[in-house]
């Protein structure tokens, strides 16, 4: 219909590579984020609608630690991996406080009280719309640049493929986040606790699981991986208050494509839509890749409500 | 004294100094583009005169202030604090409403008067359009959501979806959009209300069917992408919207029929009553179908599903009707909307529309009709009040901030909202209780 699509096969024939590469790069941001969906989902069965706010408040802090020790001079080499992990670790501390902010604002008092689940949703989503709002006013509701802790430029060719700074960066990070991640889950004494709080809340805490903290604890690292992404997104485009949303939506339907509650799902949902995301470019005009992603959540929803891995609460990964 | 510093005290100064803070943020001063640290800046080291009688920093005055907020409360409200969630019996808008059936009906006869000549008292030009676009409109809007959210319990964050489509599709019919219209003549906005109805029903149920087989949590995302995708499909397809500059040629109402004749003009007044005229009706119908049998199944599935469908209720169908319904609302409200403003540009269409709408319905009160309608009143005109003339410091855009505050805070203390719908109120305290389908969602160990 229209220009809504663009058939433009030679696109995908000349830049099969790069799409690819691009597309990785933006699914492991989606599944950092989908993560915190997904952890969330497997404790309390809610979206967690304020998650958004999360991963631009983690942009904002790479940003403040990033302006705040770099010079005029953009640094090289080790120095350059010192910066970005300094600005993914204020971006996950900034994350964490946010969404720990929020289980005890908008979560904890109504959890304590049995509220109907409509009632956590709106609190939720006022909590969002709060954070949004504030950080428009406290940071001014401009795009701000973000100071470059390397110099961006093709680190190397792949197939045809420039594999450029930026998406090594956000790969190797986000490999390293999610495997730790998967084996802290697996084999911890506090992964264990979330494991056993998502399969049922009631015996885990008959068995001496502390839910309050479990629940915290979830949204501590879920939080933290979201403000990471934030970070790495903000590195790309700046930051800015609004920027949560879209990513988020995004990863969303990445973890419901994966199978909400499934760990892994996520990981692979996100890489899955990214490369789909990036690939449509040769059959969707540019302008319509937002409704991509929002028709693959739709379609997922209708077909296969479970996802792909299925809906696995509580199991190792 | 000791059980100032015990450790239960200790947690309650940190999130009472912490509250403090945030309010310190919330009220200071806003960043700037380049130095976006200056809004904490101001908050925190500002200094400030107050009364004319001392000039001091800002975070002294609210280190103070939370510190005997905290002593207060520690002396004083020994068994808890006095702010708290009431489980007791509705004191709502009903409790003012005469039980007598003549006095009652006298009673609502007077309102209807009261409104009908709202603008022979107001006279200040701003009001005058504000009573129309922001007031009178959004309740409507309201009523629409209130069967949503109040009455099936359902979750629409893309309410604002169905009034983009209201008001392109009457943009459409009107023939100002690059689309040819589908019929011969430039036809008024009154012939687009049906059309817009149906359309933006028909959306609601294309969107619904799907989704509202699935888990609560789930229509409220898919809803709240559907209202960022019309934005996106209203700025980019160039052809049928017109693009980011929409159009600005969308004639006013008017009715031509044998000797009458009437053109709605740019005075704000004609079109109060236009609105106040299909908002008592929307008013009236609604009130109907919440007392039928309609109203009543949405109720059985609201607090159960599953005990309503084990009775012969399809929740699917109920769900759906009522989604259909409050798109119906919303469609409806875009057309008044196009035919006033005369145009229609996709920045209209924001989440920010759904959530201010949303606000309205819960603070007045999820499922009662008259207490969301004066909600949507009392929150309107007090967002009009202060973008109309804001206090010192204040900037228009902060509101939003407030809006999404007030939503936990209502959530918080009053989930039932300020003038709550009996059956509504009796079930939040269901729900804490055990009872209904509130616990499905994870009870905290109680430590009070």
């Amino acid at each position: 219909m229209l220009n809504f699509f663009s058939s433009h096969w030679s696109i995908l024939q000349a830049q099969f590579w790069s799409l690819l590469v691009i597309g990785l790069a933006n699914g492991f941001i989606y599944a950092m984020v989908a993560i915190g969906y997904t952890l969330v989902y497997g404790v309390l069965r809610l979206i967690n609608f304020a998650h958004s706010e999360v991963v631009m408040s983690g942009a904002f802090g790479g940003y403040f630690a990033l302006r705040e020790t770099l010079g005029s001079t953009i640094p090289n080499g080790v120095s350059s991996i010192g910066y970005v992990m300094l600005g993914a670790v204020v971006g996950a501390l900034v994350g964490a406080l946010v969404a720990t902010f929020v289980e005890r604002v908008a979560y904890r008092p109504l959890r304590k009280r049995n509220a109907p689940k409509i009632a956590f949703l709106i609190s939720a989503i006022g909590a969002s719309y709060f954070l949004v709002n504030l950080a428009g006013k406290e940071f001014g509701r401009y795009n701000t640049v973000l100071p470059q802790p390397y110099v961006n430029k093709t680190a190397f060719t792949f197939l045809g493929a420039q594999v450029q700074t930026y998406y090594l960066v956000i790969v190797v990070f986000a490999m390293i986040m999610l495997v730790v991640l998967d084996r802290f889950v697996a084999k911890s004494r506090l992964g264990r606790s979330i494991r056993a709080v998502a399969q049922d809340a009631e015996t885990a805490s008959l068995m001496g699981v502390n839910i309050d903290r479990t629940i915290g604890l979830t949204f501590i690292i879920g939080g933290a991986l979201g403000g990471v992404a934030g970070f790495m997104i903000a590195l790309n485009t700046g930051a800015i208050y609004t920027m949560g949303f879209v990513p988020a939506l995004k990863a969303f339907t990445a973890a419901v494509l994966g199978g909400i509650g499934n760990l892994r799902g996520a990981v692979l949902g996100g890489l899955l839509l990214g490369v789909v995301e990036s690939m449509s470019v040769a059959f969707v005009n540019p302008a319509f890749i937002d409704v991509v992603a929002f028709g693959i959540l739709v379609l997922v929803l209708l077909f296969r409500p479970t996802g792909i891995l299925g809906e696995r609460l509580g199991r190792t990964a | 004294m000791k059980s100032l510093l015990s450790k239960q005290s200790l947690k309650k100064l940190g999130g009472i100094l912490f509250l403090t803070a945030l309010v310190e943020l919330m009220t200071g001063g806003p960043g700037q583009q380049l130095t976006p640290n200056l809004g904490l800046k101001l908050s925190f080291g500002e200094r400030v005169s107050y009364f004319g009688l001392f000039v001091t920093q800002r975070w002294l005055v609210f280190l103070t202030l939370g510190l005997i907020i905290f002593v207060l409360s520690s002396v004083t409200w020994r068994n808890g604090s006095p702010v708290k969630y009431v489980r007791g019996t509705v004191s709502g808008f009903s409790k003012y409403v005469p039980r007598n059936k003549y006095a009652r009906a006298l009673f609502i006869v007077a309102l209807v008067v009261l409104v009908f000549l709202m603008p022979t008292f107001v006279s200040n030009a701003y009001w005058r359009a504000a009573m129309v676009e922001q007031v009178a409109i959004y309740v409507l809007l309201a009523l629409g959501l209130n069967v949503v959210v109040g009455f099936a319990g359902l979750l629409d964050l893309g309410f604002v979806a169905f009034y983009a489509i209201g008001t392109y599709t009457t943009a459409w019919i009107t023939g100002s959009l690059p689309l040819a219209p589908p019929f011969h003549h430039a036809l008024n906005p009154f012939w687009a209300i049906p059309i817009a109805i149906a359309i933006a029903m028909a959306s609601g149920i294309l969107l619904g069917a799907p989704t509202l087989r699935l888990r609560g949590d789930y229509l409220a995302i898919v809803t709240l992408g559907f209202g960022e995708i019309i934005a996106v499909l209203a700025n980019n397809l160039f052809s049928v919207t017109g693009g980011a500059t929409g159009t600005n040629q969308i004639p006013h109402f008017s009715f031509h029929v044998g000797p009458f004749s009437y053109l709605w003009g740019l005075d704000p007044v004609p079109y109060y009553y236009l609105v106040i005229g299909f908002t008592i009706l929307f008013f009236i119908a609604f009130h109907f179908l919440n007392e039928s049998r309609i109203g009543r199944s949405w109720t059985a599935i609201r607090e159960d599903e599953v005990a309503a469908e084990s009775i012969g209720i399809n929740p699917l169908k109920f769900k759906v009707m009522a989604f259909a319904i409050g798109a119906a609302s919303a469609g409806f409200a875009g057309v008044i909307t196009a035919g006033q403003n005369n145009f229609v540009t996709p920045d209209m269409f924001t989440l920010q529309f759904s959530i201010n709408v949303l606000v309205l319905v819960i603070f007045g009160g999820m499922g009662s009709i008259t207490g969301v309608s004066l909600g949507a009143v009392v929150v309107q005109v007090v967002t009009m009040q202060l973008d109309h003339n804001p206090p010192s410091g204040f900037i228009p855009q902060d509101l939003f901030m407030y809006l999404g505050a007030l939503l936990v805070v209502m959530m918080i203390f009053r989930p039932a909202g300020l003038f709550p719908a009996k059956r509504r109120h009796r079930e939040f305290g269901q729900a804490s209780q055990g009872i209904g389908h509130g616990n499905e969602v994870l009870m905290g160990e109680t430590n009070e």
